[in-house]
């Protein structure tokens, strides 16, 4: 057998090569999404077609604005969420190319992450853009850190099960109809939290009454993690 | 290279490869052929370690699957008749991208290295989306020769190629069988596979019915071979 | 094949038993609550069959944990038992509880934690079903059942205490009356009897209609075995 030259790198620490994998990974999603920019307009638009027709259904007048924004914000982004989630995932699906980062020699969950991150920052974005928009159609400041927490914390949750789930809906005959029936059940905790404590920030609302909702987010967003972690690998293997 | 003993593959109740032993020695170049749901994918899935065997033993570059299957990864390259390639990406940042999964060291110097040999150089700034079926499948190849692995898995890579890009194919295949890698290589095409291979296995209905290497052809040709196998 | 054992068959027979001891105790013993009238009779087996849901709930939960260990087909016999078994009786539960809701507060429903919960993991069950059904690879089935079970069976208590806590921070007010009081009243000694009873009766009753259910899926999996047997 001829000999030839080594192209591996020197012995990697596993958690380095699979912090490598995750960033390779999100970096490409980012990447290409850039280049097309698919998922990310048919989100953004959809976003604020809901938004507007959120303006005709309820009537928004400034004192029902108050409580119904943090509502209207939510619905809307968990609906937008969904498509970019199919997106992403029927991307890999399609091309066959779920296997070709299956057939790396990185683990599993590298993978999840490095969905997970990319999905994450297409939502976020998405967010970033809407926030200010809402803001100027109905004249509300929706800028403030307390706020932005909250859809961060939410988001995360959100794109966690989401990403896992969305992976199953993919692999399933009826693809893109299931992931909203499997997902809006299971986070709902999610979607009750980030709306009272959004709220909250939004009518200045006592600390107090904030927290509890935030500790939710947390405890959901910890738990639901760890639990995709472990739970991964059996939902890509054959 | 590739030991396989007393393979057994079940989706549920189906049963797709039934008992399945094959040897395959380093530097060989086998072509495995069958007719359509011979189990040649399945087959081919689980030594690329997608897919888990029911029963019996696999291992491959020495080492056990499914449970040293991240080992045998960084040893082995797979096309698929699928390209696994993103569109939107370019040659080079598809190619860099794996490279970054498989660990590579001076990713760049092996990229163009990688390219040159396939003869993409030229493209490489190009999205892959802009390629014909032909290109695509030369990049794929890129792609599984990377990380320089010792053996290969081809599943049908001839699929939808015409004549030149077919051609084209087979001196990339050629070169990188010459480079001393043990390839596996599922087909339809018998006439290439012929030109090809040192071995063949023919599978069927789950089991190898015939095995022979070049040699044991004498003077018939793989097409008599082929069908005697199938009529027993 | 075997046939239903005698003990399942006997248990058939004590759990009709309890549940007319359980009705008759309800229905006519129970002494009538002085400001809800014979409507909170309801009250008995809303609770009963509450309590078997959930029985089944956390058995689907654990049934989805083993299978992902083991990879035992019989748990996701188990698995499915135990969840169609909750989704009927978590329904038999709404549908009491609006029964005892209407003439008291005047509403069908009330958007208190329990029965909201009770509600979303019906969803949830609904959702599990319909994953299923759209996968071909019975053991890809399996896999992702028991995944979106583990899914399930953690995020419905959260969502419990997230609607508790909004019921703490903000209560509402709907209908005529505030049904998170849950139409307190002091249980007399006749009451705690058909209470203590109906939980008694419906936990047999789990039992003898999971036992059954698993029974019933190990036998349609025989089925299939044979109906593929006879097709070679």
């Amino acid at each position: 057998m001829a000999r030839r030259p080594s192209v591996h790198s020197d012995r990697e620490k596993p958690a380095a090569s699979f912090a490598r994998a995750v960033v390779a990974i999100t970096w490409k999603d980012l990447a290409a999404e850039f280049r097309s920019r698919e998922l990310f307009s048919a989100m953004l638009v959809f976003s604020l077609l809901v938004i507007l027709i959120f303006n005709f259904a309820l009537e928004l007048d400034i004192r029902t604005r108050q409580s119904v924004t943090a509502g209207v914000l939510w619905v809307t982004f968990a609906f937008a969420g969904t498509l970019g989630l199919n997106r992403s995932m029927s991307i890999e699906k399609d091309q066959g190319s779920l296997d070709g980062l299956l057939l790396a020699p990185v683990d599993r969950s590298a993978i999840y992450f490095g969905k997970v991150f990319s999905n994450l920052t297409f939502m976020l974005i998405v967010e970033a853009i809407v926030l200010p928009v809402y803001s100027f159609l109905y004249n509300v400041n929706l800028l403030r850190p307390g706020l932005l927490l909250i859809l961060l914390l939410g988001s995360v949750g959100y794109i966690v099960v989401g990403t896992l789930l969305a992976t199953m809906a993919v692999q399933s005959r009826s693809r893109e109809v299931l992931l909203p029936i499997l997902l809006f059940p299971v986070v709902i905790p999610v979607l009750i939290a980030a709306v009272k404590a959004s709220g909250g920030f939004l009518t200045g609302d006592e600390a107090i009454n904030i927290r509890p909702w935030i500790n939710l987010l947390l405890v959901y967003d910890l738990i639901f993690t760890a639990i995709a972690f472990m739970v991964f690998d059996y939902v890509v293997e054959e | 290279m590739i030991k396989v003993r007393g393979l057994v593959k079940r989706f549920g109740l189906k049963t797709v490869l039934s008992d399945v032993d094959l040897d395959v020695q380093p530097g060989e170049f086998v072509a495995l052929l069958g007719p359509n749901g011979a189990g040649k994918t399945t087959f081919l899935r689980i030594l690329a370690s997608l897919s888990h065997p029911s029963m019996g033993e696999v291992s491959v570059a020495g080492h056990r699957l499914p449970h040293q299957a991240a080992a045998v990864r960084a040893r082995l390259g797979v096309v698929s008749h699928v390209p696994l390639l993103y569109g939107d990406l370019t040659a080079e940042e598809n190619l860099q991208f794996y490279g970054r999964l498989y660990s590579i060291g001076d990713l760049s110097r092996r990229v163009s290295e990688v390219l040159a040999m396939i003869g993409l150089e030229a493209r490489r700034r190009d999205l892959v989306r802009t390629f014909s079926r032909g290109m695509q499948q030369r990049l794929a190849i890129g792609r599984a020769v990377l990380h320089d692995p010792d053996v290969m898995l081809f599943d049908e890579p001839h699929t939808g190629l015409d004549q030149d890009a077919s051609a084209m194919l087979d001196g990339v295949l050629r070169s990188v069988a010459a480079q001393g890698r043990t390839v596996l290589m599922t087909s339809h095409d018998l006439a290439r596979s012929e030109a090809l291979a040192t071995r063949f296995d023919i599978l069927s209905r789950g089991v190898i019915v015939a095995s022979g290497t070049k040699k044991d052809l004498g003077r018939s040709n793989l097409l008599s071979f082929y069908k005697q196998a199938l009529a027993d | 094949m075997q046939a239903k054992p005698t003990s399942l068959r006997a248990l058939d027979l004590v759990a009709i038993a309890v549940l007319i001891v359980a009705a008759y105790l309800a229905l006519v013993y129970a002494p009538e609550e002085a400001v809800m009238g014979q409507v909170q009779r309801v009250f008995y087996f809303h609770v009963a069959t509450a309590w078997t849901a959930l029985l089944g709930f956390i058995a689907a939960g654990v049934a989805g944990v083993a299978y992902l260990a083991t990879k035992d087909e019989k748990w996701d016999i188990v698995e499915i038992a135990a969840i169609e078994i909750s989704l009927v009786f978590f329904l038999i539960t709404i549908v009491l509880g609006s029964i005892w809701a209407r003439p008291i507060w005047n509403t069908w429903w009330t958007w208190d934690p329990r029965l909201t919960t009770a509600a979303v993991t019906e969803l949830i069950y609904i959702a599990y079903f319909m994953l299923r059904q759209g996968i071909e690879d019975p053991g890809r089935r399996a896999r992702f059942g028991a995944v979106y079970t583990i899914i399930g069976a953690v995020s419905a208590p959260i969502t419990f205490f997230a609607i508790r806590l909004f019921r703490t921070i903000h209560p509402v007010v709907i209908g005529s009356g505030d049904p998170s009081a849950q139409g307190t009243f002091a249980m007399a000694p006749g009451m705690k009897l058909a209470f203590f009873f109906a939980l008694f009766a419906f936990t047999i009753i789990f039992v003898d209609l999971f036992w059954n259910r698993i029974l019933m899926g190990r036998l349609a999996a025989r089925v299939e075995q044979l109906k593929l047997n006879l097709m070679r």
